[in-house]
């Protein structure tokens, strides 16, 4: 029943004086895949190599499928993991690589070598099994990584920047087979990753970390839509960041911006100085002045075929829009009015 | 970890109750114990039984391991006992052995020096009480990483700390047994004896050491300077024959120590070559001017000048070419981007290369020892106060303490002061571009240095073949075999005889060499993988004691040794097993530091996939580090194998009759005047130490070729 869940009770992560984690709790459930999310140093790695126990804790307790792990070694741990570098063993053949670890666990040869093969048909990569991993491609040896961490059957499969060394086009293919096979087997998996792209595009789950704590986790679409500070909002696609003032609070809020009272459809919970979050596409540039709309000037434009992205220069500061390309786009020094939905407005907490 | 505990309980029991617990006749290995347990070949049980009831003490250990592994309610507190009763039993077991019935005893009674199961014993405790570490959850709960740690420390201990306190102790000796003091140290440790500073005031000579400080100065000086030289021109330009200079970076590796110097008096000698032209030509005195300061320090400018330049190529090509490069397009000229940028970068290497320079020269025993005649250094004072017509042990410790605190004072500076201000900008990222040539001048003045210099070396080592096979040189130069035939005769009559006089010290050499060199390099690369690889406590300590013994002149521990293995508990002088031992443990540095420079190499994330795919640490070292170090541990065992045959200095004070090495029987020659067979026999070494280097690196060149690009994690 709690096979495959992860459990963290107050783990603390100290290399020497620099803390790598504060008190963390999470919990994992089990045939999910939640993604660590976060820029360099947040903390992410670390929490990944204290589930795999390539690190021990500084304090607290970890749990994989209901059993306290804290002391055991990586060894013994029902978890495996596909590493940034894939860290296939150059000297060994693809299959090798595939069995290595039903070989250590002394399985005899006739019993490793279907459970290879079918490891090897699960990526697609049957008939490889006599190359070495320098023979293959990139995509091929992150797929052999990928085989040799599921034929030993993991409660928990750890996913250590998988696609970081792969080209932009290949790793959208690659993502989606992750995935597909993660849900295939019903595995519990962590995955790591800075693209925030490549987060939303496969997990359940979305754990974003920022200076060792857990910042705001939720589904894709939670983070997305309902960012609880201006950090998330930033981070997870873009965000302009408009300084307001809160004067009322609740369900719906009144605010003030640029000297302008405006209600907003949202919940936030305190009144003062906040940020209001316009989202890139979602903003309407016109050349004419409207209620509600904000006076600009277009600083830079950049046509990229599928939209045009434009800097902006507001009494407000700078803002980015991206919008469909028509016939006649904005040029440089250009005057316009900038409006937005009130519905796909959010309040962040400055 | 239970398991692990259970397994050294059985052997340690075994090896208390039935294995010959002191030396016994005629060697283990030949099992005469097995068939009478009595007498020397009685057990630790046996003997316990009989009247050396403290025989009893080691076992208690095993007493208190069985009781925490049978009781202990929780892990916790069977980790805590089983590494308590480890830690007891040995100090019980190293108590009884060093104070009963030795001569620092406090109990006169037979104890003599430990054996098989006195060894197997002390090997089981300790693993026990290292797996009992690995409970507490030290070294990541890893009894093997925690074993390895303190089989190394517990060697480190035994062979290199242990003897050297026994120096320490020589040395604060007072006379008639009176315990230790500093009054007879002092004064003599001070004594113009050995600090005389005549030759500088000009009243006479120097004590032995400032003439050691002063030749080891010199040297380095010497040797820093050419060997930048040489180094410049190896990366710095076009020099066609680079391959040739890349010749002379092995010489000194595969060169007995004294052979440079024999070469020296075959050219400068009375009867030497060049003495005879200028004899001849000029009507110039035959004089004895090699013999001194000059002729060692031309012999140690020969022999060290290649160690230099090994050390420099390395520092002069890790200056990245894109700094010269940024420089240069800065405007800045050839000399300029040498003088401003180059230089500044090298210049720690340079000062590291003149230590390591300075601590050769004056551990240097061959050449002082040859072409030395009254100019005396610390390293042949320390042998003549040992062999020489009066021995004199304390003397020989106290200049050996000299000696030592030299080498310390230059290794501490090496690895605090230089190893800190190290701007290496080798970045194991391919750094494209090229190094910048070198201005005119400069570039000529290293080719007239460095050429006549590499090829007046080639002079030398072509006589050395030469003079192998000319009667007497000087007077007689008929060809012969004569010396090669005295050496190395072989009769065929009724089976083959070896009857040459050097047969016996070659084929010793080889077996000694060709057993401590796998020893040598395992040991050094264990350590070196608990350095790159493992996390533990007293990491830097663990390191700076492994590094240690490359500080420790070949003269102060052959007398260390001496000294410490010549009694019980551990009796070891006369063996074979002494010459193995110090082998392994002065040439452990350079297997280390092979070993790390491997290791590093290899990702780590390698290693934790095996352990993330369920393999131990013994697992992942055996089916992953060690077939991706193969080319380095083929090149450990190489140097080890040929130091071990070039080595003279620690060698001499602990060869035997029976074990009688190479390089100490061609000494017996030279200081009889032979020099023919001595340098027949030199000639033999080499071709032998060529033969051995040329095939491990067909060997390592095939592999390296096989496993192309393939060093990172794919």
């Amino acid at each position: 029943m709690t096979k495959g869940s992860v459990r963290f009770e107050g783990v603390t992560k100290h290399f020497d004086d620099v803390v790598a984690l504060k008190p963390l709790d999470l919990d994992i459930a089990p045939g999910t895949l939640v993604t660590l999310l976060g820029p360099s140093g947040c903390g992410k790695t670390t929490t990944l190599r204290l589930v795999a126990g390539l690190e021990p804790p500084t304090s607290g307790r970890i749990f994989i499928g209901g059993e306290d792990v804290t002391h055991l070694s990586a060894t013994y741990r029902k978890v495996s993991m596909v590493f940034q570098s894939y860290a296939l063993f150059p000297h060994m053949t693809v299959a090798e690589n595939v069995g290595y670890g039903l070989t250590v666990k002394r399985m005899p040869k006739s019993e490793v070598r279907p459970r290879v093969e079918e490891g090897l048909a699960m990526v697609g990569l049957e008939g490889f099994g006599d190359r070495l991993p320098s023979e293959l491609s990139g995509g091929q040896q992150q797929r052999v990584a990928v085989a040799r961490a599921i034929v030993l059957e993991p409660e928990v499969l750890l996913l250590d920047e998988p696609l970081s060394n792969l080209d932009a086009k290949l790793r959208r293919h690659v993502r989606e087979e992750i995935r597909e096979i993660q849900q295939r087997l019903k595995l519990t998996a962590i995955y790591v990753t800075h693209d925030q792209e490549e987060a939303m595009a496969v997990s359940d789950r979305i754990i974003v970390m920022k200076n060792a704590e857990i910042a705001q986790e939720g589904t894709p679409a939670d983070l997305y839509e309902r960012p609880n500070s201006a950090f998330i909002a930033d981070f997870i696609g873009d965000a302009n960041l408009l300084p307001v003032d809160v004067t009322r609070a609740g369900e719906t809020v009144d605010i003030v911006v640029d000297g302008r009272q405006m209600a907003l459809p949202t919940a936030f919970a305190t009144t003062g100085q906040a940020n209001l979050v316009l989202r890139p596409h979602q903003l309407r540039l016109t050349r004419e002045a409207a209620a509600d709309t904000l006076p600009a000037e277009v600083s830079y434009a950049a046509y990229l075929g599928n939209q045009v992205q434009y800097t902006l220069t507001t009494a407000l500061g700078e803002i980015f829009a991206v919008t469909v390309p028509d016939a006649n786009p904005f040029q440089k020094g250009d005057r316009v009015h900038i409006g937005f939905d009130p519905a796909a407005a959010r309040i962040v907490s400055v | 970890m239970k398991r692990i505990a259970v397994f050294w309980l059985v052997v340690g029991v075994i090896g208390w109750a039935l294995l010959p617990w002191y030396l016994t006749e005629g060697g283990f290995w030949r099992f005469g114990w097995l068939a009478d347990m009595s007498g020397t070949n009685i057990s630790a049980l046996g003997a316990a039984l009989t009247g050396k009831p403290w025989l009893w003490l080691p076992a208690l250990g095993f007493v208190g391991a069985a009781l925490s592994l049978g009781l202990a309610r929780s892990q916790l507190a069977t980790a805590r006992g089983l590494f308590a009763s480890g830690t007891a039993g040995l100090a019980l077991l190293m108590g009884q052995a060093l104070l009963i019935g030795t001569r620092y005893g406090v109990w006169e009674a037979e104890n003599p020096g430990i054996g098989a199961g006195a060894f197997v014993t002390a090997a089981a405790l300790l693993f026990i009480a290292t797996t009992g570490i690995s409970g507490l959850g030290k070294g990541r709960g890893d009894a093997f990483v925690t074993g390895l740690v303190g089989a190394i420390v517990a060697l480190v201990a035994i062979f290199v700390f242990f003897p050297l306190t026994f120096i320490l102790v020589r040395a604060f000796e007072l006379k008639g047994g009176g315990g230790l003091g500093f009054g007879e140290f002092l004064p003599r440790f001070l004594s113009s004896n050995i600090w005389g500073i005549g030759c500088i005031t000009g009243g006479g000579s120097c004590g032995p050491a400032i003439n050691s400080f002063l030749l080891g100065l010199s040297t380095a000086a010497g040797t820093t300077i050419m060997g930048l030289m040489f180094a410049l021109i190896f990366t710095r330009t076009d020099f066609r024959a680079k391959k040739l200079l890349r010749v002379l970076t092995v010489l000194p590796i595969i060169t007995p120590p004294f052979v440079i110097g024999l070469a020296l008096i075959l050219l400068f000698g009375r009867a030497g070559t060049i003495t005879e032209f200028f004899s001849w030509a000029f009507g110039w005195e035959k004089t004895r001017w090699l013999y001194g300061f000059h002729g060692v320090w031309l012999a140690q400018m020969l022999s060290f000048t290649p160690i230099a330049f090994l050390v420099l190529i390395g520092v002069v090509e890790g200056v990245s070419p894109s700094m010269e490069e940024a420089s240069q397009t800065l405007d800045a000229n050839r000399w300029q981007t040498f003088r401003y940028v180059s230089f500044p970068l090298m210049r720690p290497g340079l000062a590291n290369a003149f230590l390591l320079g300075f601590i050769e020269s004056i551990a240097d025993f061959g050449n002082p020892l040859v072409l030395g005649g009254n100019f005396n250094v610390l390293s042949t004072e320390i042998y003549f106060a040992i062999v020489g017509t009066i021995a004199d042990p304390a003397q020989a410790a106290i200049l050996s303490i000299t000696l030592l605190t030299f080498t310390l004072t230059a290794f501490l500076a090496q690895r605090f002061w230089v190893g800190k201000k190290n701007y290496a900008t080798v970045t194991g990222k391919a750094d494209s571009g090229r190094h910048a040539a070198l201005n005119p001048v400069l570039r000529w003045t290293a080719y007239l240095l460095a050429l006549p210099w590499a090829f007046f070396t080639m002079v030398l080592y072509a006589l050395i073949i030469f003079g192998s096979f000319v009667k007497l040189w000087g007077y007689d130069h008929t060809f012969t075999f004569e010396h090669y035939l005295r050496g190395f005769k072989i009769v065929v009559r009724n089976g083959v005889h070896f009857t040459g006089a050097a047969w016996d010290s070659y084929f010793t050499t080889l077996t000694i060499s060709a057993i401590a060199a796998p020893l040598t390099a395992a040991v050094g690369l264990a350590t070196a993988y608990l350095l790159v690889r493992q996390k533990f406590t007293g990491k830097d300590a663990f390191e700076f004691s492994t590094m240690l013994s490359f500080a420790i002149p070949g003269t102060v521990i052959g007398v260390a040794y001496i000294m410490a293995f010549n009694f019980p508990p551990i009796e070891l002088t006369g063996t074979g097993l002494i010459l193995i031992i110090v082998f392994i443990f002065r040439n452990m540095p350079v297997g280390v530091r092979g070993g790390i420079a491997a290791m590093s190499q290899l990702d780590r994330s390698l290693d934790e996939a095996s352990i993330m795919l369920g393999a131990n640490s013994a697992t992942t070292l055996r089916r992953v580090i060690l077939p991706l170090m193969g080319p380095a541990i083929l090149a450990a065992l190489t140097y080890s194998f040929v130091r071990a045959i070039t080595s003279v200095s620690a060698v001499i004070f602990l060869v035997s009759a029976r074990h009688n090495m190479a390089t100490s029987f061609i000494v017996g020659r030279v200081e009889n005047g032979e020099y023919g067979i001595a340098i027949a026999y030199a000639s033999v070494l080499i071709v032998t130490m060529l033969t051995v280097i040329i095939a491990m690196q067909l060997v390592i060149g095939r592999r390296t070729l096989r496993r192309a690009d393939r060093i990172e994690a794919h």
